[in-house]
């Protein structure tokens, strides 16, 4: 049993097919002449293509979640670290309690997590038109609270591999715990630092279930244009949207494998 | 009173955003389920007898089921290979799991309608061939919803079956070869129960993950096979009763609230984060 058998092969390769499949399924569809979802028969299109670039709608979305994204990243991040800091630093002795509360929304069903952002920004819209219901900052907040989980737990696995004698060093050499944070734990950890941004970034990107909840007419995301095109007559521009972003997560994981494999030819 | 000041300010800003943006809108919900229409127990009662309401509770139920099988049954096989087979088999494993993995759920299950439908890739295939002359109804029902719910989850049961077979001793193995057991016998009596922890945990996240889940249902699903999670959603939305609606979300946090005590109790989750 140390590698394994055929039948475990045959059967890992129908998993990868499986996995696959649907991805490649859109390409087609994208191209088709007809206005309605179909597979082309005979001529190709890029009218989707054209009616995405056309339809400044697209370009708005696009640009609002990347705004979203970059907002709730940050805020995320920024929480995420200060509260690992301050687990890591202090070991405070109800730190597991702490843990199992910051991590809520990460384990909560998603749509549980859903009624209580609409609730929470429902409300805030009565004190004040800026941040609320249906406005991006009011998006950004709630998308925030979804992702933070994720990123304290991302800070935290890189704050378990930095070295405690380090700190000890420092705060031996009489440096105050602002020089500690910045200059001596932080360093050590950008890199799950800057791991930590991006996921939180992606999944703001891509959230769906929440914002369905918050948003109605004026905080359009990508993913919940791409949803008002799914719910009933399908436009085949989604398929055209979707080859895209597909498109851009192949390259980038192909990228960062090839560099991966690189890397550890040349040790 | 100093020593708990520095401390207090790294880790409080978090934990009062939560409280403020979470927790207390949560109990909002809650509060929401005891008193809209009017106060009582009622929407509680209308949610564990009204048949409509309990037949998507079992419809939920008998759906997150089949998924979680067919889930850790396709996360095994990959797993299995992108742990223990060779560079090159371990390399394909990888990219085929985290390529779905990063797509978002939107793109996934729109992959399944553009496969399926009525005019979809499997559908004219079909045709062309001669198999079949009408297009098989293969999507907006309960079977299309397994198989795209499956899909997405298949990711999330390969990270803590795969964790579960790295840390297995490679001694253990040997030894019941070394002894004159088959593969087959050292697979099902050693490697199996000995990943089995991985397996539990990995089928509770499936279980979890898939009974909060609603777009993959309500794109897939067509209106026709509605789940929990969607009837919340169409209870805020649609034919507005936001205490029922309200009601079946605490319902769900309870149910997820027990899964998750067991995952922390049997199938220690500390081991499958690392």
């Amino acid at each position: 049993m140390y590698k394994p058998g055929p039948l475990a092969l045959v059967l890992a390769a129908f998993v990868a097919i499986f996995l696959l499949l649907p991805l490649f399924a859109v390409v087609p569809v994208s191209f088709t002449p007809a206005r309605f979802l179909t597979m082309p028969s005979g001529n190709w299109s890029l009218r989707h293509y054209q009616a995405l670039v056309d339809n400044p709608a697209w370009l708005q979305a696009t640009l609002l979640s990347v705004r979203i994204a970059s907002l709730s990243a940050t805020i995320s991040t920024a929480l995420a670290l200060a509260f690992s800091l301050g687990l890591w630093m202090y070991r405070p002795w109800i730190a597991s309690i702490l843990i199992g509360f910051v991590l809520m929304p990460m384990v909560a069903p998603p749509v549980v997590s859903a009624i209580t952002l609409y609730f929470f920004l429902t409300s805030l819209s009565r004190l004040n038109g800026l941040v609320g219901y249906d406005t991006t900052l009011g998006v950004a907040l709630a998308h925030s609270v979804m992702i933070v989980p994720f990123a304290v737990v991302l800070i935290m696995v890189a704050l378990a591999q930095v070295d405690r004698r380090i700190d000890l060093a420092a705060r031996g050499f009489g440096a105050g715990v602002f020089q500690r944070i910045f200059k001596v734990i932080v360093p050590n950890i950008r890199f799950g630092l800057l791991t930590a941004f991006f996921l939180a970034f992606v999944l703001s990107w891509e959230e769906i279930g929440v914002t369905l909840f918050i948003t109605s007419v004026n905080a359009v995301t990508l993913p919940r244009m791409m949803w008002m095109g799914l719910r009933d007559n399908i436009d085949p521009a989604i398929a055209a949207i979707s080859v895209v972003l597909i498109v851009v997560v192949i390259a980038v994981i192909l990228g960062k494998t090839a560099i991966t494999a690189m890397a550890a030819k040349r040790q | 009173m100093r020593d708990i000041l520095k401390p207090a300010l790294l880790v409080g800003p978090l934990l009062l955003f939560l409280a403020a943006a979470y927790v207390v809108p949560f109990l909002g919900v809650l509060s929401w389920s005891f008193t809209l229409p009017e106060p009582g127990l009622h929407n509680y009662a209308n949610a564990l007898t009204d048949e409509l309401i309990l037949s998507v509770f079992l419809r939920t139920f008998r759906i997150c089921l089949f998924v979680t099988v067919f889930a850790v049954i396709a996360a095994y096989a990959i797993a299995l290979v992108w742990v223990r087979g060779t560079p090159a088999q371990r390399l394909a494993a990888e990219v085929c799991i985290l390529i779905p993995f990063w797509i978002s759920v939107l793109t996934r299950a729109f992959g399944w309608v553009a496969l399926l439908s009525n005019r979809g890739l499997i559908n004219t295939w079909l045709t062309q061939l001669g198999v079949i002359s009408e297009p098989l109804t293969l999507v907006r029902n309960e079977f299309g919803v397994i198989l795209g719910m499956t899909h997405f989850l298949v990711p999330f049961a390969v990270f803590p079956i795969a964790s579960a077979m790295r840390s297995l001793d490679e001694r253990v193995l040997l030894a019941a070869r070394g002894m004159g057991a088959s593969r087959a016998r050292t697979f099902w009596q050693v490697f199996l129960p000995m990943t089995a922890p991985g397996v539990l945990g990995a089928a509770i996240i499936v279980f979890v993950f898939s009974l909060g889940f609603f777009i993959t249902p309500a794109i897939l699903g067509g209106g026709r096979s509605v789940m929990a999670a969607e009837l919340i959603y169409l209870r805020i939305f649609q034919s507005p009763n936001w205490g029922l609606g309200a009601a079946i979300s605490v319902l769900m946090m309870v149910v997820v609230g027990l899964l998750l005590g067991l995952l922390m109790r049997y199938a220690r989750p500390k081991s499958m984060l690392s």
